[in-house]
C-alpha cells in the first residue's frame, strides 16, 4: 500500500464518527523506485490531506524532510515535488495493518494489499 | 510535414472498423472533447457507414484522435469525393491546388493505395484505378516501400455482403494522415495476458471504455469491481494512474484456480501489478485492495477523474457483499485470520447500480465520467430502465448483444453537480430499477431462454421467483 492510497482511505467501521486518518502499523516497509512525474504530483497535492501524509510518512520512518506545511508555488518547486513523489508513490507498506483511530479495529495488510473487509458481525 | 496554417477549413475522412458499431460515435466524440472540439459531420453522415467526413478540425486534432481510437482504422485529409469516378474527378479538380501542391512537388516521394469496402478488386483493376488518377499533377517519385506521402482511393460498396453493387456507392480520395490503435486489440489480447480470470474484459472493449471515460494522462482512475484489472490495463496505457478494489480475496491476491485450461493453479506472480508490468505501465499502478463495493473505504472527497467498471451480474460471477442474515458465531478467541473470508449475502443488481451511481456522484471530480456495463433482458428493455442520478448526466448508452434475448449496455455518465443530502436518496425507490430488484432477478431472465427447452425448470424458477 502506497501512502497516496492511505491518504484517501478512511475507516468505514459502523458508528465511527472520526475514522480519519487510519493509523499505520507496519512490520515491513519497502521503497520501490517509481518514475518521477511532476505533473501528476502537482495534480494530486490539492486532493491530499497534507498533515495525514506527513504523519503517515513519519510513522513509517520515511518523512525525511517533508515540511509540516504545504509550500506555496509548489508546481515550480521540483525539489519539493520529488519529496512528495517519494512519500506518495515510492514508500510502500508490505506487511502490517491499518487501524481505525476511533474503534481500534485493525485491517491487515499482506503482500502490500490491505484487506478492508468488515466481518459479518460488523456490518 | 507542411504546416497547417491557412488550411484550417479542411475536411477529414475517418475510416472506421465495422464492429462494435454502437460504440464508435461516443468514442470519437469523447476523444474530440479531450481536444475541446465538437463533432461536426458532413450533411450525408450515416452512423453505420465505415466512412465519416468531419468538419471543423485541424490535422493535430485528427492525429490525437487516431493516437487513441480503437474504433477508427485510418484518417485522411479529404481531397475529393463523389458518387462516381467522374464526380470524384470534378471534385478533385475543384480542390484548391495550394492544398495539394506541398505534397506533390518533384522532390517528394509518394504512393497511392486503393481500398475497397465490401468488395475485393483484382490487382490489375487496382492499377487501372491508379492510372485513371493521372489528371492529378503528381510530380514526385513513386516509392512503394517508404514514401513521404501516402494517398488513398477509397471505394465504398455498401454494407450488404449479399448484394454487392457493380459500381461503388461512393468514392473518396485523400492524403493518409494516421492509423488508429487497432493493433492494441492484438497486443493486449487476454490470450497472452499474464493474469486473467473467467470474466476478464476483452482488450478492445477495455480501450473503448477508457476512451468513453475520456481517461487522459495523469488522471486518477478507480475500478470498484476490479477483478483481474483489464480496465486498469487499458487506462494505464493512456497514462492514467490506476487503483481498484474487489471483494474476492483470491482474485486480488492472485491465488486459487487458474482460468486457463492448460493450468490448474495460479502462479506466484499472477496479479494485477504483474499485468501492468507486462505492458510497461507498472509506474501507473497505485494499489488494489480487498474491499466491498457496498461499503466504500474512501474519504468523502472528489478523488477520481474516472470510475470505470464491469459490475458482476450474477451470471458468470456471483453478486455478493459482506454481511449475513444468520446469527453469527464468532471464533472463540475473537480474532479472524488475515485471509478470513466474511460471510457474504446477496447484493441485488438494483443496489449495485444505486451504490455505484451514488459513489460516483460523491467521488468523481466535476466533469469526471462513470463508465459501466448494464446487463439487459432485451424483450423488456426500454431506455427508461437505465439508472439516473441528479448529479450525473447520461452521455451515451451503447448495446453489445450477447444472445437473442440478452445484451449488455455500456453506460457513460458525466458528473455535472455536487451532491446535496437529498440527492443521495433520489432514486433508491425509482421504479425503473424494478428489473434489477430481487436477488438473481436478472440471472433468472438471462437463463429463461434455456429454460424454455425444459418446461419443468421454467415452472420451478417461476415458483421460486417471488
Amino acid at each position: 500500500m502506497k501512502l497516496l492510497t492511505h491518504n484517501m482511505l478512511t475507516s468505514h467501521v459502523k458508528g465511527v464518527a472520526k475514522g480519519y486518518p487510519l493509523l499505520i502499523k507496519a512490520t515491513e516497509v519497502k521503497v520501490n523506485e517509481v518514475e518521477f512525474n511532476p505533473q501528476f504530483v502537482s495534480r494530486m497535492i490539492p486532493k491530499l490531506e497534507w498533515s495525514a501524509l506527513v504523519q503517515a510518512a513519519e510513522q513509517l520512518g520515511h518523512r525525511e524532510d517533508l515540511p509540516a506545511e504545504l509550500v506555496p508555488d509548489y508546481e515550480k518547486n521540483e525539489e519539493f515535488l520529488k519529496k512528495v513523489h517519494r512519500a506518495l508513490l515510492e514508500v510502500e507498506v508490505i506487511e502490517g495493518c491499518l487501524q481505525c483511530p476511533e474503534s481500534g479495529r485493525e485491517f491487515p495488510i499482506s503482500r502490500g494489499i490491505p484487506n478492508m473487509l468488515l466481518n459479518e458481525d460488523e456490518v | 510535414m507542411a504546416t497547417s496554417s491557412g488550411r484550417s477549413c479542411l475536411q477529414y475522412l475517418l475510416h472506421l472498423a465495422q464492429d462494435n458499431l454502437d460504440f464508435r460515435l461516443p468514442e470519437i466524440k469523447a476523444l474530440l472533447a479531450l481536444r475541446g472540439k465538437p463533432f461536426h459531420s458532413c450533411k450525408n453522415f450515416k452512423e453505420k457507414s465505415p466512412f465519416w467526413c468531419l468538419n471543423g478540425l485541424v490535422e493535430e486534432d485528427v492525429r490525437s484522435i487516431m493516437a487513441r481510437s480503437v474504433c477508427a482504422k485510418s484518417a485522411f485529409e479529404l481531397w475529393g469525393h463523389g458518387r462516381t469516378h467522374s464526380e470524384l474527378r470534378t471534385s478533385l479538380l475543384n480542390y484548391p491546388s495550394e492544398n495539394m501542391s506541398p505534397f506533390m512537388h518533384k522532390d517528394s516521394t509518394y504512393r497511392i493505395n486503393v481500398y475497397t469496402f465490401n468488395k475485393t478488386l483484382q490487382f490489375a483493376e487496382r492499377i487501372k484505378r491508379i492510372d485513371a488518377m493521372e489528371y492529378l499533377q503528381f510530380e514526385g517519385t513513386v516509392n512503394l516501400k517508404n514514401p513521404q506521402h501516402i494517398f488513398c482511393l477509397l471505394e465504398d460498396y455498401g454494407t450488404d455482403p449479399n448484394n454487392i453493387p457493380e459500381h461503388p456507392d461512393y468514392i473518396y480520395f485523400g492524403r493518409w494522415i494516421a492509423d488508429g490503435q487497432r493493433e492494441l486489440i492484438q497486443s493486449h489480447s487476454v490470450k497472452n495476458r499474464h493474469f486473467i480470470g473467467n470474466t476478464s474484459m476483452d482488450a478492445g472493449l477495455s480501450f473503448i471504455m477508457a476512451n468513453h471515460a475520456r481517461v487522459k494522462e495523469n488522471d486518477l482512475v478507480f475500478d470498484p469491481f476490479v477483478g483481474t484489472g483489464s480496465l486498469l490495463v487499458a487506462c494505464s496505457h493512456f497514462g492514467a494512474y490506476v487503483c481498484g478494489t474487489d471483494i474476492d480475496y483470491n482474485t486480488i491476491h492472485g491465488k486459487g484456480r487458474s482460468s486457463r485450461k492448460s493450468q490448474k493453479w495460479r502462479g506466484p506472480d499472477e496479479n494485477i501489478r504483474a499485468n501492468l508490468r507486462q505492458y510497461g505501465t507498472e509506474k501507473m499502478y497505485l494499489d488494489v485492495m480487498v474491499s466491498d463495493a457496498s461499503k466504500p473505504v474512501w474519504r468523502e472527497a472528489a478523488l477520481f477523474d474516472a470510475i470505470i467498471t464491469d459490475p458482476p451480474y450474477g451470471i458468470r460471477e456471483s453478486t455478493r457483499r459482506t454481511g449475513s442474515n444468520k446469527e453469527i458465531t464468532k471464533p472463540t478467541e475473537g480474532i479472524y485470520v488475515e485471509s478470513h473470508v466474511p460471510v457474504s449475502q446477496a447484493y441485488h443488481l438494483s443496489d449495485i447500480f444505486t451504490d455505484l451511481l451514488n459513489f460516483s456522484a460523491h467521488h468523481l471530480v466535476m466533469g469526471g465520467r462513470l463508465v459501466y456495463w448494464l446487463p439487459v433482458y432485451r424483450p423488456e428493455y426500454c431506455d427508461e430502465m437505465v439508472p439516473l442520478h441528479p448529479c450525473l448526466q447520461l452521455i451515451s448508452n451503447c448495446e453489445q448483444t450477447l444472445s437473442s434475448h440478452t445484451s449488455r449496455r455500456l453506460i457513460t455518465m458525466e458528473k455535472i453537480k455536487n451532491p446535496e443530502d437529498l440527492d443521495t436518496l433520489a432514486n433508491v425507490a425509482d421504479p425503473r430499477f424494478s428489473p434489477y430488484q430481487g436477488h438473481n432477478a436478472f440471472r433468472e431472465k438471462y437463463f429463461s431462454g434455456l429454460n424454455k427447452r425444459c418446461g419443468k425448470e421454467d415452472h420451478r424458477s417461476a415458483v421460486n421467483g417471488d
